[in-house]
């Protein structure tokens, strides 16, 4: 008989106001500006709309975000999981001071992150001096956009992976093993599988954040127009030439971006929760 | 996440893997890190100090640098608070009462982090820009929300919208509601109930979550950048004041103040780590127990 009414009974009090602030407070702060956006971008005419945002500049500014933020993603995918597996499964000196660190990119702010790694990978940088005699340039090119976003999304594949690592079912493992299978065997056929959703929700989330990242990239790429803007740099441009439909145009392409993601993360979520409560059965 | 429980020392299932793989995986991992965070993160300190202490503390001491430091505790001064109420209150709802669309509110609230700092600071430059939806209005009436004070709080507001909602939410619904329904039905006033009851429980993921979003408050680039302007000694943060003093050739200066920023990270992390630790030890959910189990609590030290 409760069902038709939208919130349940209860005896603690506050439900108005604290539900009131939160959406009044939500509206204002978020919902009504990112509508403005929404709706700046909706008064362009659609044509006029489609040539701002598929004018070669914007093309080639999508191609490194999309092209740099997947390869970041896989590299983080990669090394993310072996980071994870030593953690859980190995121990050896410092180990702990290694698991604190790994959340260091989430507290740090990004200014820091792209001068230091612009800094760093310069020719004449710590690290820079020596890949020069190599010929392999780092700052100022795509290389070091990937390099930007590999480290601002090195948590996310961690610390998703991790927990899961750490409740593999043993006794599976075992028992393939007992059963003659070799420790490659058991580790693609048992842990693989039932680590993958954690792998696809850790690089889902890494590949989000490295979209839409502005900080740490902008001090390393080098910003040339057509071979190392990012999309978002783009927009600060159009900004700053006063073009603000122009920006609005290229702030809706990004904002339906990220609820594409969104919607993607959600559902790997979801695939997620499924796996750990099937594995009980 | 600090596992306690590490399988291989154990002697468990990892434990069989060949040595060689064990000192390879280890090898990979530390120099990954080593490489692409480490060094970076060393490397601000070491250009902060390259000139010496007295160049690192002149370059701290100019006054546009002052300045910056100002704005930045002015901005975290409203921002933090503002957020942790809308947190509490919003925690509240979700975490305390079972209503339609509660999915999507969490959802909303969850938006800020998948949109790019550029598009947060964007959405109100369209608002209360020259040429925005409110722009008119606002240039009659002389007030200046973009490349001013107001413009970079409302920025912030919107980055760091969901970082003390989204700790206490789930903590707060793992704890229940038979405390505060036993409360409320011995006649506790609802701010009684929450201070005295929901609050003791949940402090330190509040404090967690108060925390991180100071970080983020204080560290804030993209979003701010886009609404500042860049007047300097007025409307430049501290992570704005590190991109003018490197886009000057500055980078002492830049790094004296990356220095100061990443201070801030560290101790972010070390509060982390010592909430974690003290708070596992200390955060029991309040919840009814069977008495057994009421009295196991405290008999431990």
């Amino acid at each position: 008989m409760q069902a038709h009414r939208w919130v349940q009974p209860s005896v603690l009090p506050g439900f108005g106001l604290t539900l009131g602030f939160t959406g009044a407070f939500l509206a204002a702060i978020v919902l009504i500006p990112i509508a403005a956006l929404v709706l700046k971008g909706a008064s362009l005419p659609f044509s006029e709309f489609w040539r701002i945002a598929t004018e070669p500049r914007a093309l080639a500014s999508y191609r490194l975000t999309f092209g740099a933020s997947l390869l970041a993603a896989s590299l983080n995918a990669v090394f993310g999981f072996i980071i994870a597996w030593t953690l859980v499964r190995y121990s050896f000196p410092g180990r702990r001071l290694v698991d604190a660190i790994i959340d260091l990119p989430f507290a740090l702010p990004t200014a820091v992150s792209g001068i230091a790694l612009a800094t760093v990978f310069a020719p004449q940088g710590w690290l820079g001096r020596w890949l020069a005699p190599l010929g392999i340039q780092v700052a100022y090119t795509w290389i070091g956009v990937v390099v930007a976003l590999t480290l601002i999304g090195l948590p996310f594949v961690v610390r998703s992976v991790q927990p899961a690592l750490a409740e593999v079912d043993k006794t599976l493992e075992e028992a393939a093993e007992s059963l003659g299978a070799s420790a490659w065997t058991s580790f693609r056929r048992v842990i693989l599988p039932a680590v993958a959703p954690s792998l696809a929700t850790g690089f889902a989330l890494a590949l989000a954040r490295a979209i839409g990242e502005y900080g740490s990239v902008i001090f390393i790429a080098g910003n040339l127009p057509m071979r190392t803007e990012i999309t978002p740099l783009l927009i600060v441009i159009k900004l700053e030439q006063f073009d603000y439909l122009g920006a609005a145009a290229l702030g809706l392409v990004m904002l339906m971006m990220s609820f594409l993601m969104l919607l993607t993360i959600n559902a790997l979520q979801g695939w997620r929760a499924r796996r750990a409560t099937g594995r009980g059965r | 996440m600090t596992l306690a429980a590490n399988p291989a020392a154990a002697g468990g299932v990892g434990a069989t893997a060949a040595p060689w793989a064990r000192t390879a995986l280890i090898v990979v991992s530390l120099t990954f890190l080593t490489l692409i965070l480490i060094v970076p993160v060393v490397s601000v300190v070491g250009y902060a100090f390259s000139e010496g202490w007295e160049h690192y503390l002149a370059a701290l001491r100019a006054p546009d640098t002052i300045a910056a430091i100002q704005l930045t505790l002015l901005t975290a001064l409203i921002v933090v608070p503002i957020n942790t109420i809308f947190g509490v209150a919003a925690a509240w709802a979700i975490a305390k009462f079972d209503f339609r669309g509660k999915h999507m509110l969490i959802t909303l609230i969850d938006l800020p982090f998948s949109v790019s700092p550029v598009i947060a600071g964007l959405v109100f430059v369209l608002l209360f820009g020259a040429q925005g939806w409110l722009g008119p209005w606002l240039d009659t009436h002389d007030i200046s929300i973009i490349f001013a004070f107001p413009g970079i709080v409302l920025a912030t507001l919107l980055v760091t919208f969901p970082y003390v909602a989204r700790e206490l939410i789930p903590v707060m619904q793992m704890q229940g509601r038979e405390a505060e329904e036993a409360a409320v039905s011995l006649g506790a006033r609802g701010f009684t109930t929450f201070f005295r009851v929901t609050l003791p429980s949940v402090r330190w993921a509040l404090l967690y979550g108060i925390i991180l979003c100071n970080a983020r408050a204080m560290g804030e680039f993209g979003a701010v950048a886009v609404v500042s302007g860049h007047i300097r000694g007025s409307t430049t943060t501290m992570p704005l004041q590190v991109e003018i003093l490197y886009n000057e050739y500055d980078l002492t200066g830049a790094f004296a103040v990356a220095s100061l920023l990443m201070l801030l990270a560290l101790v972010t992390m070390l509060a982390k780590t010592l909430i974690e630790l003290y708070g596992a030890r200390r955060r029991r959910p309040l919840r009814v127990r069977p008495p057994a189990d009421v009295g196991a609590e405290h008999r431990r030290p």
